[in-house]
């Protein structure tokens, strides 16, 4: 069991949890991920880590209430215990010798692209973070990417947060003002990185995106995750999550991301009308 | 005086029409009076050959004896003087190949059902026993063992009933291996892996679950930071194989390993549960193994119209002849000489068929079967919504990866001698990391010998 130390709501639909797991937390690197289930009756869902204290022993999550497990995992408070918590799984982000970076996050990615960012920072490369959400209410994590990053753009569909826009307006308009990066990283929903790759691949900046498949044990053993990259089947969960975001075929990726929406919706509905019943 | 029948007792089932709609178990067991009928059909023969065929060296005649004789305990006891797992070796053992295939009455007429027998007396255990296990005195020394299935198990109980502390750490949340998230429910229930994993548990072994080797903690941490002396890899072969043809990331098509631990492991068939999975009208099971079997049943149990596609013919089927006969009987259609060229999809992504070309067998090979060859021309379409390959699976190259002087085959097995020593000192290994896929009681027999080269290394440091 893993208890869960510190709990802080970040927007009405991501949460933070920060996890009592002292040998994940003594190997973790930013890139890589855990898989938790919450229950004993749980299903297995991959997140990737947002934080680590090796000296505290605890490793920070930070999700996004979309399905019926993180529903559940939301309804935990501080104190009460996950049932499993394994990793960390994965690869980690490579960042050796990269001295200027445009690290690019879309909604929840942002969470993910943030430790990657810090990292960074840490080690004298030069970061400049576009961060994307929805609208005002939904932004995350602005002041610490502020803190780590030389030039920081918050964009917004709706335009209440920062300027309105996509963050591949953001983006191009860095390169074309001249901004030479040695790297673009990506984390956010399919479509966005897709954008993001297909935009970066025009001007030739080299371009790794995180990937987020459906994945059962983690450890290459089902295969579920697998994802065509340059041509050949690669499983996210031992050879990514990064991949060569110019590589992946991303139509196929968001093709496999959507075959389980309908079981999922229905347990989500499921899962708060229990909640609300149990409310009455 | 031998019960002299040519025949063996039946082994009462479920009725095939029932049984492809349920995960209960298809083979029901002994009655106590099959039992010793059966038992006395031994003549206790003088070379025993039957002990010569077991990987584990049950001291069968004897334990039948007690068995003829309704002394079921004593009989236990006799069997478990060389088998940890005797509940699960009585079900999924291929016999036939084994103890049974060597029997002398089998020379004229059937074997004895020597299988049967073993899991009858370990289900006899197993209700019935109320007999305190005592902790074995410990010697003080601490090993490793990596996998939770049936090498790793086998190695940790041989150890702990020799005083070893043993730490069995394993990468997915229940403890098991391929007997948890491989084998079916209906051929070897959950409760009858948990039990004799319990079994475990009493004689001090432990067991830490979440814990992927390679990833969390390393072999080389594990001998300098943790302080165990020896290791035992027990990882299994768990790598899905793929056929690398069009449409294979199409989606509804599986890994045989995904299919069975979404079911399995996960219990996806169960009303409710939080795992999905898709529930296909018809499915392709491409492969002739046992695990082709397993996922063909499962797809069966879970409603829809089965085939298995297998590019040999019925008689090269790899599969147990049991597993092959409780499938047709089941209702299973077999497809052979015929080998997929391509999966179709259709404009959501989701597979809407198999184009598949008929084969027919030519020269030997260099495993000796026939080597199948396509017919020019004869390709067509299979109507199926689900594709699940079932062809084979590789050792996972994580451990190897991260553990410094390992050496490893081409193919990625393990390199160990016949005690299981690997090329780094301490460092053990047996079971399907050694040999790629096999059976769960050559795994088994793996983990006995390195139990007891483990045990002579560390007596003697």
């Amino acid at each position: 069991m893993y208890k869960i130390v510190r709990k802080q709501v970040l927007n009405p639909t991501v949460t933070l949890m920060e996890i009592d797991a002292p040998m994940v937390a003594r190997k973790a690197e930013p890139g890589q991920f855990i898989i938790l289930r919450t229950d004993e009756n749980g299903e297995r869902i991959p997140l990737t880590i947002a934080d680590y204290d090796r000296v505290k022993g605890t490793v920070t999550i930070i999700f996004q209430i979309v399905g019926a497990t993180t529903e559940k995992l939301n309804r935990l408070g501080e104190g009460e215990c996950i049932h499993d918590f394994v990793g960390p799984l994965g690869q980690k982000t490579e960042t050796e010798g990269l001295r200027k970076v445009a690290v690019v996050g879309g909604g929840v990615g942002c969470a993910i692209a943030y430790p990657i960012a810090k990292k960074l920072f840490n080690m004298g490369c030069e970061v400049h973070t576009i961060a994307g959400f929805r609208s005002r209410d939904l932004v995350i994590l602005e002041d610490e990417f502020r803190a780590c990053s030389s030039k920081f753009v918050l964009m917004s569909d709706d335009g209440s947060a920062g300027e309105k826009g996509l963050v591949t307006d953001a983006l191009k308009k860095l390169i074309e003002s001249g901004e030479k990066y040695d790297e673009v990283i990506t984390i956010g929903p399919l479509i966005m990185m897709k954008f993001v790759c297909k935009l970066t691949k025009e001007y030739g900046v080299k371009t790794v995106a995180s990937m987020n498949p459906i994945m059962i044990d983690g450890t290459g053993m089902c295969g579920g995750c697998r994802l065509t990259v340059g041509g050949q089947t690669k499983f996210a969960c031992v050879d990514g999550p990064d991949f060569d975001g110019h590589e992946i075929d991303f139509d196929e990726a968001i093709s496999r991301s959507n075959i389980y929406k309908p079981f999922e919706r229905k347990a989500h509905e499921d899962t708060c009308n229990l909640f609300n019943m149990e409310v009455k | 005086m031998p019960n002299m029948s040519l025949k063996r007792n039946e082994m009462p089932v479920q009725e095939p029409n029932i049984r492809n709609k349920n995960f209960d178990e298809v083979a029901l067991g002994y009655t106590a009076e099959q039992a010793i009928d059966e038992a006395q059909r031994c003549l206790n023969c003088k070379n025993k050959p039957c002990v010569g065929g077991c990987p584990v060296k049950i001291y069968i005649p004897a334990f039948i004896e007690k068995v003829a004789a309704g002394e079921f305990e004593e009989a236990y006891k006799i069997i478990s003087e060389s088998s940890s797992l005797p509940a699960v070796c009585g079900r999924v053992c291929p016999q036939e190949n084994q103890c049974e295939g060597k029997c002398v009455r089998g020379i004229k007429g059937e074997p004895v059902a020597i299988g049967r027998l073993e899991r009858f007396v370990a289900d006899y255990h197993n209700a019935n026993s109320i007999a305190e296990v005592e902790l074995p005195k410990q010697n003080g020394h601490k090993v490793a063992v990596i996998g939770s299935g049936p090498s790793g198990l086998t190695c940790a109980g041989d150890l702990a009933k020799k005083g070893y502390k043993v730490t069995v750490f394993e990468a997915l949340h229940t403890a098991g291996g391929v007997l948890v998230y491989g084998i079916p429910e209906f051929r070897l229930p959950k409760a009858i892996v948990e039990k004799e994993i319990e079994g475990l548990r009493k004689i001090g072994v432990d067991i830490e679950t979440n814990i992927v080797i390679g990833k969390t903690v390393s072999i080389d941490e594990l001998m300098t930071e943790f302080g165990f002396e020896a290791v035992f890899i027990g990882s299994g072969a768990g790598l899905p194989k793929f056929m690398s043809i069009p449409g294979e990331n199409l989606k509804c098509v599986y890994s045989a390993n995904e299919f069975l631990t979404r079911i399995n492991l996960m219990k996806a068939y169960r009303d409710g549960s939080s795992t999905p999975i898709q529930h296909a009208k018809k499915v392709a099971v491409v492969g002739g193994g046992n695990v082709a079997m397993d996922a063909a049943r499962c797809a069966k149990r879970l409603g829809a119209e089965v085939y298995i596609v297998y590019r040999r013919s019925m008689d090269e089927l790899p599969a147990r002849r049991e597993e092959v006969e409780h499938a047709e009987e089941e209702g299973i259609i077999f497809k052979t000489l015929c080998n997929p060229v391509e999966i179709l999809g259709d404009e959501g992504g989701c597979v809407r068929g198999m184009r598949c070309i008929e084969m027919e067998l030519g020269e030997p090979d260099a495993s000796g079967r026939r080597r199948p060859v396509e017919k020019a021309g004869s390709d067509f379409e299979l109507d199926v919504d689900c594709v699940i390959m079932a062809l084979g699976t590789s050792p996972n190259p994580l451990i190897k990866s991260t553990t410094s002087g390992l050496e490893t085959q081409k193919w990625g097995g393990i390199v160990a001698d016949e005690n299981g020593l690997t090329s780094r000192e301490g460092v053990y290994a047996g079971g399907d990391a050694v040999t790629g896929a096999a059976t769960v009681i050559l795994a088994m027999g793996a983990g006995k010998n390195a139990a007891s080269a483990i045990d002579e290394y560390l007596s003697n440091k």
